[in-house]
């Protein structure tokens, strides 16, 4: 994460367009600053661009307009391969479908994230086994996901989101397959990654879960709104 | 802004790990790589059973072909029917010539005497010819035959050069003809009557390795069969050499010359066939349809590995979309889906080489053979199967990597 004061996702201008007939404006072009160690919530109702922001802070999507910066680097004129290293390397993703893989071990699906990276197969399962355990899983490292509980794949997701260590976060509906109890572990581990000093970007509908962000960013049919910004606080 | 700042290379995919990563795809689904791989299991282990069958089969002809064939050599003569020409190319020092050869061990001429409608063989002077005469052919040769046939003697021997160079009335006959006639015996001295005239019987075959025809017939003096009933007429005289092994091709090429200088046109020679070009012709006439067969299977190998491939890319479409929000390039997934389909057609490659080498050897060992596989085929054919996955995974794995991220992972 950026300790120099440069803003972890600085959107400057940016809008996806899916050009038509009818083009679509997913996006419309918006500034967005979030800086390193923020935890920020985005809330809109389905269908309002929510995923499109997040895709393109994720480096999934590439905006039609405007330039976006990830750690001061501009993403606009990247390659897909230097696009996807960025993304391995600085980005960590926490899915509501999980997206883990079905036959691999809690650990094996942690040690995934760094395949892609080149680290060394010891380091990586030396580097898991101690995110499991940051994630309080340590002792379900060998469990495939089948026999773990909803709440126990969120976590092993976002293990494997951490491992990398990233700047930043992305959360898309991190609770929205878990009922309430298994959400608040879940929020309470996203708080405490938030303590020290982890950006994060949470989607979501919910109200109770946005609280928990510093900042609430809200979207509703591709307008983003940033109340930190009308406050002239950025 | 820092353009680039930070950006360490492009993500990378370590051989072993792709290697892992394609082993652990292909095991996800057992069942389904094993049927998978049962195409190319299928068309390998036809590849090996066809090419190792073949070579088994034509080593087979190879030993017989060396042990007799391939030591002989044929001469008719073809001059007699030339106005110009004498009655009998074959001179009466043919044999001799002949033997000169470096690589001759024996020479022996031979023709199918013609009897007149009356004259039969008998083994009485008088009376009608029994059931035999029909089926007992004369054959006159000169002394050379017996060696040159490889003949063995049941009692008494061949007639010899005093026989011949004395048209001594003798004759050799056949076991079978033998028992015909009801010659069991050779002490009593016993003759059997071609015509009007009598031939002393001095030996009676056993076996012949060359000319079985042999043993069915009475067999004189050529110089005797000359005197009595002429020269040859139709079919003409022959003439069998044997030579020693490795020496016939070039006794072919040269025994016409030796025999008449002026007129080697009066003969046509036989060589023994060539070993590699019967082997190539058993090659030919079976292997082609199997081979075809086995490309068949091949192919149809090839079809199901990219079809579950297909299958496969559809299915893990959330699997591609996670993978390239860890940081996996285009590259990475297509390598992984080529490396799996690639690895299914190594695997089927492998067991299909197992298998037909199990048929190969399990045939050989049934019919006694000797099994023969070319080393070059056991190594070419996992080559095959791997060669069938990857090009059968090449599209799959393209595709693949064509799925953009964001759609991926919305699956």
């Amino acid at each position: 994460m950026s300790g120099d004061g440069t803003p972890v996702i600085e959107f400057r201008d940016v809008g996806l367009t899916y050009p038509g007939p009818p083009a679509v404006h997913a996006l419309h072009p918006c500034d967005l600053s979030i800086a390193g160690g923020d935890f920020v919530t985005v809330v809109g109702p389905s269908g309002s661009g929510k995923s499109t922001l997040l895709n393109i802070a994720g480096l999934l999507d590439t905006p039609t307009h405007g330039r976006y910066l990830l750690d001061g680097i501009d993403t606009t004129a990247l390659s897909a391969s230097h696009l996807a290293a960025l993304r391995g390397r600085r980005i960590g993703f926490v899915f509501q479908a999980f997206h883990l893989l079905p036959h691999r071990s809690a650990q094996e699906n942690v040690e995934l994230a760094m395949v892609y990276q080149a680290v060394p197969r010891r380091l990586r399962r030396l580097r898991a086994a101690a995110v499991l355990d940051r994630v309080g899983l340590g002792h379900r490292a060998a469990a495939l996901p089948t026999q773990l509980s909803g709440g126990e794949r969120q976590r092993v997701a976002i293990a494997r989101a951490l491992v990398a260590e990233p700047s930043l976060l992305l959360c898309d509906e991190p609770t929205g397959n878990l009922d309430s109890a298994t959400a608040a572990s879940v929020l309470a581990l996203l708080d405490e990654l938030h303590r020290d000093g982890m950006t994060i970007v949470v989607i979501t509908h919910d109200a109770e879960v946005a609280r928990h962000g510093q900042r609430t960013v809200t979207i509703r049919d591709g307008v983003l709104s940033d109340p930190a910004r009308h406050r002239g606080e950025l | 802004m820092r353009q680039g700042r930070s950006i360490r290379g492009r993500s990378r995919l370590a051989l072993r790990d792709l290697l892992s990563e394609a082993v652990a795809g292909m095991l996800q689904r057992p069942a389904r790589a094993v049927l998978t791989a049962l195409g190319t299991v299928l068309g390998v282990g036809s590849f090996i059973a066809v090419l190792g069958l073949t070579a088994t089969a034509a080593s087979q002809i190879d030993t017989r072909f060396n042990a007799l064939t391939a030591t002989e050599v044929g001469v008719v003569d073809v001059g007699s029917g030339n106005a110009a020409a004498p009655a009998l190319s074959f001179t009466e020092d043919a044999e001799a010539r002949i033997s000169r050869l470096n690589g001759v061990q024996a020479a022996g001429v031979y023709w199918n005497v013609r009897l007149g409608p009356e004259d039969g063989v008998r083994a009485a002077p008088v009376g009608k010819a029994n059931g035999a005469d029909a089926q007992t052919q004369v054959i006159a040769a000169s002394p050379g035959i017996w060696p040159a046939a490889r003949a063995g003697f049941a009692q008494g021997r061949g007639f010899d050069d005093f026989h011949d160079r004395h048209r001594q009335a003798v004759a050799v006959i056949g076991s079978a003809t033998a028992a015909r006639l009801g010659i069991t015996t050779l002490h009593t001295r016993p003759a059997v009557f071609i015509g009007g005239s009598s031939f002393t019987v001095i030996g009676i075959l056993e076996d012949v390795e060359r000319k079985p025809e042999l043993l069915m017939s009475v067999t004189v003096p050529r110089s005797v069969a000359e005197r009595t009933w002429g020269t040859p007429s139709g079919e003409g005289a022959r003439m069998i050499i044997s030579t020693e092994l490795g020496a016939a091709g070039q006794i072919a090429e040269e025994a016409a010359l030796a025999l008449r200088p002026e007129h080697p046109e009066y003969f046509r020679v036989t060589p023994p066939p060539d070993p590699r070009s019967l082997r190539t012709a058993v090659s030919d006439d079976l292997s082609q349809l199997f081979l075809l067969l086995a490309g068949v299977c091949l192919v149809i190998g090839a079809v199901g590995i990219a079809n579950t491939t297909l299958v496969a890319v559809m299915e893990r479409t959330g699997e591609i979309g996670l993978r390239r929000a860890l940081g996996a390039r285009g590259i990475h997934i297509t390598s992984q889906f080529l490396a799996e389909s690639t690895a299914l057609g190594l695997v089927g490659g492998l067991v299909g080489t197992s298998i037909g080498t199990v048929v190969v050897v399990s045939v050989a060992a049934a019919k006694r053979w000797t099994p023969v596989l070319d080393p070059a085929t056991l190594a070419v054919a996992p080559a095959l199967g791997l060669a069938t996955g990857l090009l059968a995974g090449l599209y799959p794995a393209w595709r693949a990597s064509r799925i953009p991220p964001v759609e991926a992972l919305r699956r």
